[in-house]
């Protein structure tokens, strides 16, 4: 076992050389054109990149100015702690006009968090939005058939509402990460507690 | 998608016309986020690149056909492990569909492929802290294999 500090050390170099990584396979199926896997994981690394470019831009940005305009009172209204279930179909609705994959949301309800969004609420919005957008609806209805599609959509909405009543009870006391707002350096261990400025 | 980009644009000019300042600071606070995350992103895309090329319809076929609970923890883990746009995942369970895998494997693929997500973990940990993160995932694949059993329960 390493000592804490190189623990640390591992995991900021590990990203990067896996990036570099695929990076020389792909030079290297560019070198030998047997290799084809290293084509393939080039080709599909390029892709994913390319969805992500697509929608995490506009996610940001849409996150920036909702940190800044929305007032925390009419999302700690509509989706905090007093909310209660009322809160549920706000959220569902929420996620079902949105699209695109779950890893765009992770920003979305961060900044809901950041506004007074309660815990249980968090975790109700990721999984409503993992199960329920629309786009992803059509999708369905087309290639498995309308059956399906509602029986999974029925039988998936108390299961993703039980799921974030557990992961609320499982993990007290959450709070959202402060590290998105902490000045330039980068924090390993989120602090929990804080919340940031605009948050008197 | 487009609606979602179009939405941000108006947004994001109604805001630069309200207060020049306030939509600066708001990037800023996004691109400081993005920069964050970025290693996190990274790994993502290592991750996917080399499971999209090691998965091929053929080797699910493979993994999915037959009856019992093999193939349906197979649609369990698989579902788990990859992360597929939608666009792509179902026309790929709609052709798994018509070479003969059962529905309940099918639900268990789509259900925990919508709902946990091993290789955004990283990602997710860094969004809602380690522990959140791995108990959503987790609760979230027992919720798929229930819902992909009474899903096959109530289609057949």
């Amino acid at each position: 076992m390493k000592g804490e500090k190189s623990g640390i050390r591992f995991k900021t170099v590990l990203p990067w050389a896996a990036g570099g990584a695929v990076l020389f396979l792909w030079g290297a199926s560019q070198l030998w054109p047997k290799f084809a896997f290293g084509e393939r994981v080039g080709r599909s690394s390029l892709e994913m990149i390319r969805e992500m470019a697509g929608i995490l831009p506009v996610m940001f940005i849409l996150v920036g100015l909702f940190e800044v305009w929305v007032p925390r009172k009419s999302i700690e209204r509509f989706l905090g702690r007093e909310a209660g279930w009322k809160a549920v179909p706000w959220l569902i609705l929420l996620a079902t006009v949105q699209a695109g994959p779950l890893y765009g949301a992770f920003p979305v309800a961060l900044g809901l968090a950041r506004k007074g969004c309660s815990p249980r609420n968090v975790f109700i919005y990721l999984g409503a939005f993992s199960t329920l957008k629309i786009p992803l609806l059509t999708f369905e209805v087309g290639f498995l058939g309308w059956q399906f599609s509602l029986a999974r959509v029925l039988l998936s909405l108390p299961a993703f509402i039980i799921v974030g009543v557990l992961v609320d009870r499982l993990v007290p006391g959450w709070t959202p990460p402060e590290f998105v707002v902490s000045g330039g350096k980068t924090d390993l261990k989120p602090k929990a507690g804080q919340l940031g400025r605009g948050n008197p | 998608m487009i609606y979602l980009a179009v939405f941000t644009g108006t947004a994001l000019l109604l805001s630069l016309v309200a207060d020049r300042r306030k939509t600066w600071e708001g990037i800023l606070f996004g691109a400081r986020m993005f920069l964050k995350i970025l290693p996190a992103l990274v790994l993502m895309v290592v991750a996917v690149g080399l499971l999209l090329s090691a998965l091929n319809p053929r080797f699910l076929e493979s993994m999915f056909g037959g009856a019992g609970p093999v193939p349906f923890l197979a649609g369990l883990a698989v579902g788990a492990v990859a992360l597929i746009p939608g666009f792509i995942a179902f026309p790929l369970a709609g052709l798994l569909r018509s070479n003969g895998v059962s529905t309940a494997v099918l639900a268990a693929f789509v259900t925990s492929l919508l709902m946990v997500g091993v290789v955004t973990l990283p990602l997710e940990s860094r969004f809602f802290g380690q522990k959140a993160a791995l108990w959503r995932n987790v609760l979230s694949l027992l919720a798929a294999a229930v819902v992909a059993l009474a899903m096959s329960l109530v289609l057949t």
